[in-house]
């Protein structure tokens, strides 16, 4: 009689937490989507209203794919004008500059990650100081000391300096990101590729290179959204020879009043290409860890 | 034979992104305290402090500044980390996908992104303000404080949260004297990487509020956009104050986060 009172007592806990964690469980999974909710929402309108013809976000006149057609004929059949041929240079800049700036601060972060790894203690403190500086400024104050440096070398601000601006934001976060891999990685093997006769550059890139891959990997990809994301600093360092990357351009357009209505078409198709990447992935992923449970 | 010798040394690989950071990182922010304290002729002058401090619009928009800076920074705290402590605790079951939803945004020119919530805004005409422009920062900005949070709670040991449950404590006590305490590094990360760029931007504050609230970056901006020549020694003491702001953030978040990690 006590040992079933106590066990139906112990039965209803265990199904009162049960309760109470399903409701947990339903809050918290409600306050994460409507944080995305808020979040996508301006998003939804720029995809909605890339179906639309109308001149301003916001302006519904029918559905229809006209924008999409003017962003890949780079005309617009209606209006009869041409598509602003500002916006295709900006893009390929964009695209470029990301690439260039990215390319070299991966190689540039690489080379300077395993020197402070190799290096005593107090200076490699200093340079990881140093190193942080480029991450904790403000991109305001990147872009305007840059900008006064190349006034004062009397350097004329273009597409050079835009890159090596990007190079500078860039480089610190390579350099965080091979870090970890360096720390991993066994300090013999190099020393044996060595002493087995590899020159130090075939060691690099036949021992070294292989264990960093990674890191260095992962930083090509942070420097490449970064320098896509960026504004503050390339508006200072771009000069007014009318360069512009997609961030100066949208600027620059939203000041004039009027937004090119072919961008809502473009970041939808990047935002698109985006999600289905980001899917993937994460399909892959779980399959793979599915695999690795059986 | 030599130069093979420089590459023997591992050490010296370090030697192009010193080179690379004194020239445009050092030198670069020595050039902003130099052209702060000269007049456009060169020769050394203290007018561009005193002229920001006697104007009453420049000083009062600094501190406008540094208190939307500080509120953004608090509601992204306060939206952000329940978000990310709900992603990284297993038993509510967040699929993995979620963590990443949140910075794909990031994929959109935040400009673009900025201008559809001023359209947001317009189609249910709510007026542009002080307001508009809090919530701008915020949408613009969380994803930076839900990140290194998310990533410190993950990495956290699980078993002190099952030992303080253990040994007796409720949910609050392992919240308030376990957790949250583990977690003071992401969100000192997280508050500096709000902070900062928000007590700088210009570009956001233009858009959101159609010019109407000026910021410090604005003003810093127009100095060297508009101003001329003329304008750049001044441009350059308002930017030595920012600088001055941000190395001190980041100085005394140093102190907390070494105290986080001795607490570790």
């Amino acid at each position: 009689m006590m040992e079933t009172k106590t066990l139906s007592s112990a039965q209803l806990e265990a199904r009162k937490r049960a309760r109470s964690l399903k409701w947990r469980r339903f809050f918290a999974q409600s306050y994460l989507w409507l944080l995305l909710i808020l979040l996508y929402a301006p998003i939804v309108l720029i995809i909605f209203f890339s179906f639309t013809r109308s001149k301003v976000l916001g302006n519904w006149t029918g559905f229809t794919f006209g924008l999409y057609e003017n962003l890949f004929t780079g005309y617009d059949r209606v209006a009869q004008v041409h598509v602003d041929p500002n916006m295709y240079s900006a893009l390929l800049y964009t695209l470029l500059i990301a690439v260039v700036a990215a390319t070299f601060a991966t190689l540039l972060g690489t080379l300077a990650a395993i020197g402070i790894f190799n290096m005593r203690q107090r200076s490699r403190q200093a340079i990881q100081l140093l190193n942080s500086v480029p991450m904790i400024n403000p991109d305001i104050l990147t872009g305007i000391s840059l900008f006064l440096l190349f006034v004062f070398l009397g350097i004329s601000r273009g597409l050079a300096t835009v890159i090596i601006a990007h190079v500078v934001f860039c480089t610190p976060y390579v350099v965080l990101s091979v870090m970890p891999r360096l720390t991993k990685m066994n300090p013999n093997i190099y020393e044996a590729a060595l002493d087995l006769g590899a020159t130090p550059f075939q060691a690099l890139r036949k021992v070294m290179m292989p264990e960093l891959w990674p890191g260095m990997l992962s930083g090509f990809i942070l420097s490449i959204t970064l320098s896509i994301d960026d504004f503050g600093v390339t508006f200072f360092t771009k000069g007014s020879g009318g360069l512009n990357t997609l961030s100066t351009f949208i600027y620059a357009d939203a000041r004039k009043g009027g937004l090119t209505p072919e961008l809502r078409p473009l970041f939808s198709l990047i935002f698109v290409t985006m999600l289905v990447l980001l899917l993937i992935i994460n399909w892959r992923a779980s399959k793979q860890a599915q695999k690795t449970k059986k | 034979m030599k130069l093979s010798r420089i590459f023997d040394n591992r050490r010296s690989w370090a030697w192009p992104y010193v080179l690379f950071l004194i020239l445009f990182v050092v030198l670069p922010l020595l050039l902003i305290v130099v052209y702060a304290f000269t007049t456009p002729g060169g020769d050394f002058t203290l007018h561009n402090f005193v002229q920001f401090f006697s104007t009453s619009e420049a000083v009062n928009t600094f501190i406008y500044s540094i208190a939307i800076a500080f509120l953004t920074t608090l509601i992204c705290l306060l939206l952000g980390y329940p978000a990310a402590y709900i992603m990284a605790t297993a038993e509510l079951k967040t699929p993995v996908v979620m963590s990443m939803l949140f910075i794909l945004p990031m994929w959109i020119n935040f400009l673009l992104r900025t201008l559809a919530t001023v359209e947001l805004f317009n189609m249910f005409s709510i007026p542009l303000g002080e307001g508009a422009l809090l919530y701008g920062m915020c949408y613009d900005f969380l994803p930076f404080m839900i990140y290194p949070i998310y990533n410190t709670l993950q990495k956290m040991d699980r078993s002190l949260i099952e030992a303080a449950h253990d040994l007796g404590a409720n949910r609050r006590e392992v919240f308030l004297k376990v957790i949250l305490p583990l977690s003071k590094s992401g969100i000192y990360s997280g508050v500096v990487m709000v902070f900062m760029p928000t007590v700088s931007t210009f570009a956001i504050s233009e858009l959101l509020t159609r010019n109407k609230i000026t910021l410090f970056g604005s003003l810093i901006q127009r100095a060297f956009g508009e101003g001329g020549l003329q304008m750049w020694n001044y441009g350059a003491a308002l930017s030595l104050v920012l600088l001055l702001i941000i190395g001190l953030t980041s100085f005394f978040g140093n102190k907390d986060e070494q105290e986080a990690q001795s607490v570790i």
